[in-house]
């Protein structure tokens, strides 16, 4: 086996071995079995759960989501922890099966998300239908204005198969399409020289915030999430996973990080609390406003950025690898939830959308909304569980065949 | 799996069914956080205006939401007009209107000063960003026409508040308004405007029950209801934003 494979099996493998690689970390490495690293399970299913909150309206279970608390979001939770399994799966198969057959699975995968996010965008038009053809509100009148796309399906529904039609929540997955698309010329360039790599993406992010990049939408504006910045994040993921994060052990570990993390993630909290506490406005000082605003999603704004590295820096230093309540129980349903992220995404939106219906034609009071929330994700994890068991019994039943493939696309591909 | 998912929404649904049951004819109070009804940013024009003992000329443009079609009368610029009346009420006060239906901020910008000149008004109170919202205008271009169109009306000589948009929790989940939002607030305060913030106010609204704007209700009787208090809250807030006090008024006066 190549080194590069120790590594990033070593990066896999750390959590189940961390005890046992004190004694004989250089022997065992070769012949463990594919461990699953289960923080990214876990923090991608927290990344899940806090998007299908933040897809309903604000409720009481709203001010639990990180981004009332800093300036990123569960996004990019998403997206960094997308790059990095992405790497780490269809870089082995490139590594063992060659750049043609990685490519296709990648394909096949991004074949998928499109699917997937064509299914939401029916299940959004039957929603929109539904009010456009129920809800006629004096007070609204100007705001059903977004019906007016009814009025043109067919060029609303061409526009949405081009991925340039998509309405509000419904932009990550496109994103993640069009990151996918061109992994896989990025991960052959990564497995040669990942350094190289990420020095390219960081370049083009650079050219996308000055020379402002950006894909059409339709019918006015941009991508909500611009695929020529974000790409820096997934990419920086990849690289992590490519050995990446080990190389960073040392930075990561210093206290100076730790202070410089901390300090900036209370700096982004004050900013965030002015937001919420207009009376702490004027506290603020009028320049630090005027250099920061606005703090541009669209586009991953550098504050965004920086304030997600503070936090994933945090995030691996106060919880190891070997820590023992990834194990707990009560965390389980996170992590089954992170194991299947395409799939329990899209139940997610699609609660989401069941969710603001049952507001909308019931009572949108804070009771209802909270019972709402919480089901929601006990749904979710339900659905998880379902999906762990199937495989669990679908791979007793003799598909041993071909494990390496199977086991990739659960394992990884995954949002 | 499924029969669990249909049953947890019709157990929902019939618990949220009993809540909605409530009394909805309840005298309304229109309350609002006193955050809400003032702003640090100055109306001078409108100070001065109201201690030389007026007129008070106010112009509100805006869109359809600045208006109920079919009760003109009823809506929250002439309740406005009500309410400075009757809160100050040895000032002359008007209230006038310029609808601009289906324009974007882009679209109203390069008129707006010689409007403000044209109506000799005291205050411009500029509702915009819906249909920016709803066409997905670029929120860089936004922000440019809202800077446009307050630096015209700050050179046209008169006082301005920026009002957001209303609360809509019905199309919450199809148009995103926070990113037009922020932009409004980011223009306010390089120009050092107020912002009328309607959003939060309505929010604050249904949170609280005051209203409940999801109802499917046809007819106009909730519009109306909403627009009065909107327009007692707009009148509270121009009021305390230019630092007036009406019992001061009426003691010099008499």
């Amino acid at each position: 086996m190549p080194p590069v494979t120790d590594q990033v099996v070593a990066a896999r493998t750390r959590a189940a071995l961390a005890s046992v690689t004190r004694e004989a970390p250089v022997i065992l490495i070769p012949t463990v079995p594919r461990e699953r690293e289960l923080r990214l399970d876990l923090f991608r299913g927290l990344a899940l759960w806090l998007i299908f909150i933040d897809h309903l309206p604000p409720n009481l279970l709203s001010w639990l989501t990180i981004r009332n608390y800093g300036f990123s979001d569960a996004t990019e939770i998403f997206i960094f922890i997308s790059g990095y399994t992405a790497a780490l799966v269809y870089g082995r198969a490139m590594r063992e099966r060659g750049f043609v057959i990685a490519a296709a699975r990648i394909l096949k995968r991004v074949w998928q998300i499109y699917v997937a996010h064509i299914f939401l965008f029916t299940i959004f038009l039957a929603e929109v239908s539904y009010v456009a053809s129920s809800f006629e509100n004096p007070l609204y009148t100007e705001e059903m204005g977004i019906l007016d796309f009814l009025k043109q399906p067919d060029v609303t529904i061409v526009q949405a198969l081009l991925l340039k039609f998509r309405p509000v929540n419904m932009d990550v997955l496109p994103l993640y399409v069009a990151l996918m698309l061109f992994f896989p010329p990025v991960l052959l360039v990564m497995q040669r020289k990942a350094d190289l790599g990420l020095a390219l993406s960081v370049g083009l992010y650079a050219l996308t915030r000055w020379f402002d990049l950006a894909l059409p939408a339709y019918p006015n504006g941009v991508w909500f999430f611009n695929p020529f910045a974000w790409q820096l994040l997934f990419v920086f993921g990849a690289w992590c996973a490519l050995g990446g994060a080990k190389r960073m052990s040392r930075i990561l570990s210093s206290s100076a990080t730790l202070w410089i993390c901390t300090a900036y993630l209370l700096f982004a909290f004050y900013t965030t609390l002015t937001w919420h506490v207009p009376q702490l406005n004027h506290l603020m000082p009028h320049i630090a406003e005027q250099w920061m605003y606005p703090i541009d999603k669209t586009n991953l704004d550098l504050l965004r950025f920086i304030h997600f590295l503070a936090l994933a820096a945090l995030a691996v230093r106060f919880l190891p690898g070997n820590w023992p309540g990834l194990a707990s129980p009560w965390l389980r349903p996170l992590i089954l939830c992170g194991q299947h992220s395409l799939q329990i995404f899209c139940i997610g939106v699609f609660l989401a959308f069941a969710g603001q219906f049952i507001l909308a034609e019931y009572s949108g009071d804070t009771t209802t909304h909270f019972i709402i929330s919480v089901c929601g994700i006990l749904i979710m994890s339900a659905a998880a569980w379902v999906f762990s068991w199937y495989k669990r019994v679908a791979g007793k039943g003799g598909s041993r065949a071909k494990p390496a493939d199977s086991d990739a696309d659960l394992a990884g591909g995954g949002t | 799996m499924r029969a669990g998912l249909a049953s947890v929404l019709i157990a929902l649904a019939a618990s949220s069914a009993a809540v909605s049951a409530r009394a909805d004819d309840r005298p309304r109070s229109c309350d609002v956080s006193a955050y809400l009804l003032t702003s640090d940013s100055p109306l001078p024009r409108v100070a001065s205006a109201v201690k030389a003992g007026g007129p008070l000329n106010i112009l509100v443009v805006g869109g359809r939401s600045s208006t109920i079609s079919g009760a003109e009368s009823e809506a929250y610029p002439a309740k406005l007009q009500a309410a400075l009346r009757e809160k100050l009420p040895t000032v002359p006060v008007n209230v006038s209107m310029e609808l601009t239906p289906r324009k974007t901020a882009g679209d109203i910008a390069p008129s707006l000063g010689k409007l403000a000149e044209a109506k000799k008004s005291t205050l411009v109170v500029w509702q915009t960003g819906v249909v920016d919202a709803i066409r997905s205008v670029d929120v860089d271009d936004f922000r440019e026409a809202l800077d446009q169109g307050v630096t015209a009306l700050q050179r046209a000589g008169t006082d301005i508040v920026l009002m957001n948009m209303q609360y809509s929790p019905r199309t919450e989940t199809m148009v995103s308004m926070a990113s037009y939002i922020d932009n409004m607030r980011i223009v306010a305060q390089q120009h050092d405007v107020p912002v009328f913030d309607r959003f939060t106010i309505m929010n604050q609204w249904n949170e609280s029950g005051e209203f409940d704007l999801f109802s499917p209700v046809h007819g106009a009787s909730l519009a109306k209801r909403v627009h009065s208090c909107l327009g007692r809250a707009l009148s509270t807030f121009v009021i305390k934003t230019a630092r007036i006090n009406p019992a001061e008024l009426g003691t010099r006066r008499r």
